[in-house]
């Protein structure tokens, strides 16, 4: 049995090689200092989608980013590396999009791409750390979802068997497809760039990539495979009062470098009652509402 | 995320030297595969970037996966299991990114599953791995036998193993065995032919690389009651079909990840490349040229490796109040390291080139007739491969093995512990000198290219040439040198006395080497400003070699050889 697995990436700075210039005197990320990088958990996501490539031949892997054009450069890294095909959702109406705005807009293209099996992305993504966008994914399309997968160890007759890592170890769970599953750090790494597959699609790119390079244009209408999708707020038909910022609830108040002093964990057990306690603590201190 | 290709723009000087346009028109038949394969590149530039890219993986593989194993490699090691080879941990790994990475079969045919690389990216890939894990080189490096069934198995052998290869099985070549080392004639191991004409093998092999791997290149006697060469033939033995067991393995001093097998061949299926007899004298020629190619990479790839862990620690490094780099003695090992790794690279990819042309027109006089010229340049290319292999190969690992010696003397105290990368590639460094043909056995085959002047008619060559201005004098230099070298040469085969050549000849080649390396790195020099330093301290040296050298054999008279010669007491 073959899958349809869409695996959801995004291009980071690379914040783990952070230099002077990092940050912005305005508190923003310099984004010019640091390399964009492919976020590192969503190469672990990718990993995974490739193995069950391995395990169900006939099996598509399609990659889907946002992000400005040059998020393709992505793209052709998970095509080097063993996926089928990408798309780069890409709108200045997506700018300034935060994890909601930023589900909102994966689920509609999501919805556009049809009929998938499984939908993987990385835990979460150096730049924000919040993890939220995978579980807002699978919410908004009404999918049952599954984090911190360490293994997917199988896919098949309408059900996923997944390991993922808990506090205190490892759980096995298994889930009806489709399904959306977020990947751990812990995950295996992933593969190398394959020489075949760079040599293939060393050209790939998203048409406004090569507007301008006749040469390149028409090397792409002759091999279409080097076609990266390039979607536009319109063509996934989204509305564009939950995009970008407009359709963003977070609004950022200010920034302030602070040194990092962990405590320890506490842990609170998974009843009503002890989450409803720190729920209200976390109101009280203004943490959160 | 080290990238041991993308951090030495050396190596991509190198694959854009001016003759790699004619080799990439050759070896892509003017680019008819474009439309055939997705990965075939399109014109010279199309190609010299994908080699780029793929250079780009094996850069990234050897740099954050197999350099990040090749300590925990070196102290765990293979080891046997009922008959069967077992890799270190780590070997696995490298060996799993490698073939996910596609970098097995690089320099195969694509129609039989290869990236169609001519050989000198190939190399560069081998000195990139070496760089990395020395041992590890050996395994991934044996592709290269895929070559010799390419070149002389049939066309059904040809497509039920070279793609295997490409899938990433690993290969050896079985020639040693206890009483046949650098005498391969006395190779025992025997060949019988059935009834119903397959044949069997039945003996053992000894010092075998990679012994276990799934396809293996057999040199064994066929024609029985023969005693020499030409009773020997080539095979190929598929551990699909068992019949082969590892005994042990050799504990040595170095490239310790590397399994070096003793195997018993018990009535083990086979099948024959090519023609009975030719196993030797042919096929077995043709296979350690591209093996003793390899280990000159290898030998680079150790002493870059060397070069840069020196350079690193004399930087760190402080005493007396600064960094032993400022010290003129320390900075004068550092310098002198440089020079020899840049001039052994220089000889590698030249040799490289010499082995793409003349390879290249080989496999096309099988498509077609080659023309007159073609046939002359093929010639003349296969000579010059055939004088600068045993040069490389000689020069290359005598100099890594200095610069691993000079490595640890950076390190002082700390190198003789077991605390640094160094005492490792001291180690591993060792046996480049020793197989495929010792330096001595180098010596042999590339003597014939200094009395034949094969050399001399290259230096000449190169003599013709102009250099840039601010090189004149490095250039008188060894225009004095190559006097040198032709004086000592007429001064030597003068006198009718086998002895005396024999006993002179190393001090020839590498004569002959100080002015050809020179040469070439004057040559790289008007391309790239980046080797001037190398140069200048590389002339220097090959200058005070070759005049002791020169000198030695002024003063030196016939009879004097008795002095060396071994006698029982």
């Amino acid at each position: 049995m073959s899958l349809n697995i869409i695996v959801l990436a995004k291009q980071v700075p690379d914040t783990r090689n952070v230099g002077k210039d990092a940050m912005k005197a305005d508190g923003t990320i310099n984004r010019a200092a640091l390399p964009a990088i492919f976020n590192p958990e969503d190469l672990n996501a990718l990993e995974q989608a490739l193995r069950l490539k391995e395990a169900y031949p006939g099996t598509k892997v399609t990659i889907l980013t946002m992000g400005p054009a040059r998020a393709a450069e992505i793209i052709r890294e998970g095509l080097y590396r063993g996926a089928d095909a990408g798309v780069v959702l890409s709108d200045r109406a997506f700018a300034g999009a935060d994890t909601l705005a930023t589900s909102y807009a994966l689920n509609a293209a999501i919805r556009k791409m049809g009929k998938f099996d499984l939908i993987l992305g990385g835990r979460q993504a150096i730049d924000g750390d919040t993890a939220q966008v995978g579980p807002q994914v699978a919410e908004k399309l009404g999918l049952p979802q599954v984090t911190y997968a360490e293994e997917i160890i199988k896919a098949e007759d309408g059900y996923a068997v997944i390991k993922r890592r808990i506090e205190s170890g490892v759980e096995t769970v298994k889930a009806p497809l489709p399904l959306l599953v977020t990947v751990n750090g812990s995950a295996p790494d992933c593969r190398p760039r394959n020489a075949k597959n760079v040599q293939k699609y060393k050209y790939a790119a998203v048409p406004s990539e090569v507007a301008s390079d006749e040469k390149k244009k028409a090397l792409i209408a002759k091999r279409p495979y080097l076609e990266i999708g390039e979607w536009n707020c319109e063509a996934v038909n989204a509305d564009l009062q939950q995009c970008g910022l407009a359709g963003s609830p977070t609004k950022v108040k200010g920034i302030e470098n602070v040194v990092f002093t962990a405590k320890d964990a506490r842990r609170v057990e998974n009843t009503d009652e002890e989450i409803e306690t720190l729920v209200k603590e976390l109101i009280a201190n203004h943490t959160i509402g | 995320m080290a990238n041991f290709y993308t951090d030495n723009p050396v190596l991509k000087h190198y694959l854009t030297h001016p003759l790699m346009e004619k080799i990439v028109a050759l070896k892509e038949r003017d680019f008819a595969d474009a439309d055939k394969y997705d990965y075939a590149p399109q014109d010279f530039e199309d190609a010299i970037d994908s080699y780029d890219k793929v250079l780009e993986i094996v850069g990234d593989i050897c740099g954050n996966i197999v350099a990040e194993n090749a300590e925990e490699v070196d102290h765990e090691g293979p080891r046997v299991e009922n008959g069967r080879v077992v890799y270190a941990e780590g070997t696995k790994r490298n060996l799993d990114a490698c073939r996910k990475a596609g970098l097995m079969g690089m320099a195969m045919p694509r129609r039989l599953g290869g990236l169609n690389f001519p050989i000198t990216p190939y190399i560069m890939a081998a000195d990139i791995v070496s760089r990395a894990d020395t041992g590890f080189e050996n395994i991934w490096g044996l592709q290269d036998c895929a070559e010799t069934i390419y070149e002389f198995a049939d066309e059904e052998q040809k497509q039920k193993y070279i793609p295997r290869v490409c899938a990433g099985e690993t290969m050896s070549m079985d020639l040693t065995e206890p009483d046949a080392g650098s005498d391969l004639q006395s190779v025992m191991l025997k060949a019988s032919q059935k009834e119903d004409g397959s044949w069997v093998l039945n003996g053992v092999k000894r010092f075998i690389t990679n012994g276990d791997a799934d396809i293996h290149l057999v040199l064994a006697r066929s024609e029985e009651g023969t005693k020499d060469g030409r009773g020997l033939s080539m095979f190929i033995y598929d551990k699909r079909n068992g019949g082969v067991t590892v005994r042990r393995i050799e504990n040595k001093m170095g490239i310790k990840g590397s399994p070096t097998c003793e195997l018993v061949y018990k009535d083990a299926p086979a099948e024959l490349v090519g023609s009975r007899r030719m196993g030797l004298i042919k096929y077995v020629m043709a296979l350690m040229n591209g093996a003793r190619l390899g280990i000159a990479a290898q030998s680079v790839g150790v002493s870059e490796i060397s070069y840069r862990e020196a350079l690193a620690y004399a930087k760190d490094r402080r005493q007396f109040g600064k960094a032993i780099i400022e010290f003129p003695a320390v900075a004068e090992i550092l310098s002198v390291m440089k020079a020899k790794l840049d001039a052994s690279r220089a000889l590698l990819y030249a040799c490289s080139r010499f082995v793409d042309i003349y390879k290249v027109y080989d496999d096309i006089a099988k498509e077609r007739k080659l023309t007159v010229d073609e046939k002359k340049e093929a010639k003349a290319f296969s000579r010059l491969a055939d004088a600068f292999t045993p040069l490389a190969k000689g020069m290359t690992s005598e100099f890594c093995n200095q610069n691993a010696y000079d490595c640890i003397q950076i390190h002082g105290g700390s190198g003789f512990m077991k605390d640094y990368a160094c005492e490792r590639v001291y180690r591993d460094a060792r046996i480049t000198s020793i197989y495929e043909g010792t330096t001595q056995l180098q010596v042999v085959a590339a003597i014939r290219h200094v009395s034949t002047g094969t050399y001399l008619d290259w230096i000449k060559g190169e003599e013709a040439k102009e250099c840039l201005p601010e090189d004149q004098q490095i250039k008188a230099i060894l225009e004095n040198m190559t006097q040198q070298y032709a004086n000592a040469v007429e001064a030597v085969f003068g006198v009718e006395n086998q002895g005396y050549h024999d006993f002179m000849a190393r001090r020839l080649v590498e004569m002959a080497g100080y002015i050809v390396m020179g040469y070439l790195l004057l040559d790289d020099t008007k391309r790239n400003e980046m080797f001037r330093r190398s140069l200048h301290v590389f002339v220097k040296l090959g200058q005070a070699e070759t005049t002791k050298h020169a000198d030695f054999i002024a003063n030196f008279r016939p009879e004097q050889i008795s002095d060396y010669l071994f006698e029982e007491k």
